[in-house]
C-alpha cells in the first residue's frame, strides 16, 4: 500500500493512521479540489461568454450578478429544475449513469496537479496537491483513456440515431489523438526522467529569467507542447475539434436526448476538461506553481506570502492564459472537416510527436554521455529522415494498389 | 487496512467476472469487464505495483475494453442474442481449455499453499525512482529479447490489420467497378 500512503507527501511521513487527523486532511483536500473546480468551472464559461462576446462586437452575459458573472450559476439552477426526460427506447441504467462517467475522468485528472508548495494544514504538513503518485503521469494518460466512456455509453444508450453516430465518431476521435497525446507527453517525460508530477514540477523551479527558457519544458520540449495542446483539444472535443456535438449535422450529437440536469453535467464535463488539462500543461510545460518571488521583503510576511501564496498565484495566471487561448481558438477557427481531423491526427501529429521523442532520447543520450551535440542531433535527424524515406517510399501511392488486388 | 483493501477489491473482481459471464447483454457484460479489470489494478496497487496498476488501467480497461464496445456498437446488437450460434468444435475446446486454465490455477496456488510463502515477495523497487525504474532495468536488459520480439509481433499485427483492412477495400472497389463496366 505504499503507492498511497508513503509516496512523496510529507502528510504520509508517519505511518497511516485511519483515525487520525490524516484522514481528515485527506477528505478536506478532496472536497476543497471539487468545490474549486466547480467554481472555477462557473468563472470559465462566464468568462469564455464574457471574451467571445468582445471578440464579437457584443455585450455577452450581463443580467445576473455584476457584469453577468452569476450566469452560469442561473443557468445551472433553471436546468437542474427541468422536467428530465428518458427515451422509450433508451437503455435506462446505462442514460442515467453516462454523465457520472463523464466527469469523473475530469476531477481526477486534477488530483495529480500540484499547485504550489508545501503548506501545513491542521497542524500536518502536506502538498498543496489532493494526491501526489509516483507514476502522475501515467494516472493522467489513464483518465483521459478512462473518459470515452462517458461520451460513449451517452450515444448509445440514448437509443436512437444522431446519438449514436455523435459516439462513435466522437470515441473514434478521442481514441486517435489519444496516441499523439501521450507522445507529446512523453517528450517531457525523458526530459524530466520521472513519472511523478510533484517531481516534474520541482526539475522546473524558477532560478531567475534563466529558468524561462532553460527549466522550464516549454522550450527544451517546444513541439510536445505544440502536439499536446492540440491533441487535449481535440480529446476535450474542444472547437475547431468538437464534432461531437456537430449540430448541423448531427443535431447536438450524443447528448441529443438528455434533458435537465444531465445535460448539464455534460457540459460541466466538457469545460472541467478544459480545465484540467490547461492545469496539466501548465504543470508539464510552464512549470507549474514556479514563478519570481514577487511580494517584496519590507511589507513583512515575505517568506510566507512568496513560499506558499504566490506560487499558487502563479498557476492559477498559467491556467488562466492557457484556457484564455483556448477561448480564443474557439472565437476564431471555423470547424475541421471530419476527414481533416483524422489526417492531422494520423498522418501528422503522430509522426511529428514520435519523431520528436526521438530527437528529446538523441538529445539527452548525447549530454548525458557527453557527445558533441552539434554532431549527434544532425546525425539523429538525417537518420530519422531516411528512416522516414525508405517507409514513404514503400507505402503504395495514390490509385496505385486497385490493380494489384483483383 | 491490506486485508480490506483486498477483500473489498478481490469481491469486486469476482462480482465483475459474473458480470461478464450472466449478463445477456454484449454492453453491460464489456461494462463489468471494465469493472473487474478496474479491481484488478487495485490489487495490483494493494501489492505496490503501481506500474502495473496504472498499466492495467491504461491498456485494459481503457484502451481494449473501449475497443470492444466501439465494435459491438458499429454491428449493432441485437438485445437477444441466440444463444445456440456456437459450433459443437467451439464449445467442447471451450470446456476443455476452461479446465485446463482451472488446473493451472488450482496448481500454481497450492504449491503457494504447501511451499509456503515466495522467497522474495519484496517489491520489485529501485531507490532512485521506485518500480518504473526497476521494470524498465529488467526489461531493457535481462528480458530484452523478449522485449523486441513482442514489439515486433505487434508492428506485425498492426501492418497486417492495415493490410486487411485496406484489401477488402480495395476489392470492393474493383468489384464495383466491373459491375459498373459490365
Amino acid at each position: 500500500m505504499r503507492f498511497l500512503f508513503s509516496a512523496g507527501d510529507p502528510l504520509f511521513d508517519e505511518a497511516f493512521d485511519f483515525m487520525s487527523m490524516m484522514t481528515v486532511v485527506v477528505l478536506l483536500k478532496v472536497v476543497v479540489a471539487f468545490v474549486v473546480l466547480l467554481v472555477s468551472v462557473m468563472l470559465y464559461i462566464w468568462g469564455m461568454r464574457k471574451w467571445i462576446a468582445d471578440m464579437q462586437n457584443r455585450v455577452g452575459p450581463a443580467n445576473a450578478g455584476p457584469a453577468g458573472v452569476l450566469q452560469t450559476l442561473a443557468d445551472g439552477i433553471k436546468l437542474f429544475f427541468k422536467e428530465q426526460s428518458i427515451p422509450d427506447s433508451a437503455d435506462r441504467p446505462i442514460f442515467r449513469l453516462a454523465p457520472y462517467l463523464s466527469i469523473l475522468p475530469a476531477f481526477l485528472m486534477f488530483c495529480v496537479v500540484p499547485i504550489g508548495g508545501e503548506v501545513e494544514i491542521l497542524g500536518r504538513k502536506t502538498y498543496l496537491q489532493v494526491a501526489e503518485l509516483p507514476i502522475g503521469a501515467m494516472f493522467i494518460l489513464a483518465c483521459s483513456g478512462i473518459a470515452v466512456y462517458g461520451v460513449m455509453l451517452a450515444g448509445w444508450s440514448s437509443g436512437s440515431k444522431y446519438p449514436l453516430l455523435g459516439a462513435v465518431r466522437a470515441s473514434a476521435q478521442v481514441l486517435s489523438y489519444e496516441a499523439a497525446f501521450g507522445l507529446g507527453m512523453l517528450a517531457v517525460l525523458m526530459r524530466a526522467g520521472t513519472l511523478s508530477t510533484r517531481e516534474i514540477v520541482n526539475q522546473q523551479q524558477w532560478v531567475g529569467m534563466e529558468s524561462l527558457v532553460r527549466d522550464w519544458f516549454l522550450l527544451p520540449a517546444f513541439l510536445g507542447f505544440a502536439i499536446f495542446i492540440l491533441a487535449a483539444i481535440a480529446e476535450t472535443n474542444h472547437p475547431p475539434f468538437d464534432f461531437v456535438e456537430a449540430e448541423q449535422e448531427l443535431v447536438g450529437g450524443f447528448v441529443t436526448e438528455y434533458t435537465g440536469i444531465r445535460f448539464a453535467i455534460f457540459f460541466l464535463a466538457e469545460f472541467m476538461n478544459i480545465i484540467t488539462m490547461s492545469a496539466v500543461a501548465t504543470t508539464l510545460f510552464l512549470g507549474g506553481p514556479s514563478g519570481p518571488a514577487i511580494w517584496p521583503d519590507r511589507f513583512g510576511a515575505g517568506g510566507w506570502v512568496n513560499g506558499t501564496v504566490v506560487p499558487v498565484l502563479w498557476f492559477v495566471a498559467k491556467v488562466l492564459l492557457l484556457t484564455f487561448c483556448t477561448v480564443w481558438i474557439r472565437a476564431s477557427l471555423p470547424r475541421l472537416r471530419y476527414d481533416q481531423l483524422m489526417a492531422l491526427g494520423w498522418k501528422w501529429l503522430i509522426e511529428l510527436a514520435v519523431l520528436f521523442v526521438l530527437y528529446v532520447i538523441v538529445d539527452e543520450v548525447a549530454q548525458a554521455e557527453g557527445w558533441n551535440r552539434a554532431i549527434a542531433i544532425p546525425l539523429a535527424l538525417v537518420g530519422g529522415i531516411a528512416a522516414y524515406g525508405v517507409l514513404y517510399l514503400c507505402m503504395p501511392k495514390r490509385g496505385e494498389t486497385v490493380e494489384e488486388f483483383r | 487496512m491490506e486485508a480490506v483493501v483486498f477483500f473489498v477489491a478481490a469481491a469486486g473482481v469476482l462480482a465483475g467476472a459474473l458480470g461478464v459471464v450472466l449478463f445477456r447483454h454484449p454492453v453491460y457484460a464489456a461494462l463489468s469487464l471494465v469493472g473487474s479489470m478496474l479491481a484488478i489494478a487495485v490489487l495490483f496497487l494493494q501489492q505496490d505495483a503501481d506500474l502495473v496498476a496504472i498499466v492495467q488501467i491504461v491498456v485494459y480497461a481503457s484502451a481494449i475494453t473501449v475497443l470492444f464496445l466501439f465494435v459491438i456498437m458499429l454491428l449493432g446488437v441485437d438485445r437477444s442474442e441466440a444463444r445456440d450460434t456456437g459450433h459443437l468444435f467451439q464449445r467442447a475446446a471451450a470446456v476443455v481449455l476452461g479446465v485446463a486454465v482451472l488446473v493451472g490455477i488450482v496448481g500454481i496456488v497450492g504449491n503457494k499453499w504447501v511451499a509456503g510463502t515466495p522467497a522474495s515477495s519484496a517489491p520489485l523497487d529501485d531507490p532512485r525512482g521506485g518500480n518504473v525504474r526497476a521494470v524498465a532495468e529488467v526489461l531493457f536488459t535481462d528480458y530484452i529479447w523478449a522485449f523486441e520480439v513482442v514489439s515486433v509481433m505487434l508492428v506485425i499485427g498492426v501492418v497486417g490489420s492495415v493490410v486487411l483492412a485496406r484489401r477488402s477495400r480495395q476489392i470492393a472497389a474493383a468489384r464495383q467497378r466491373e459491375e459498373v463496366s459490365v
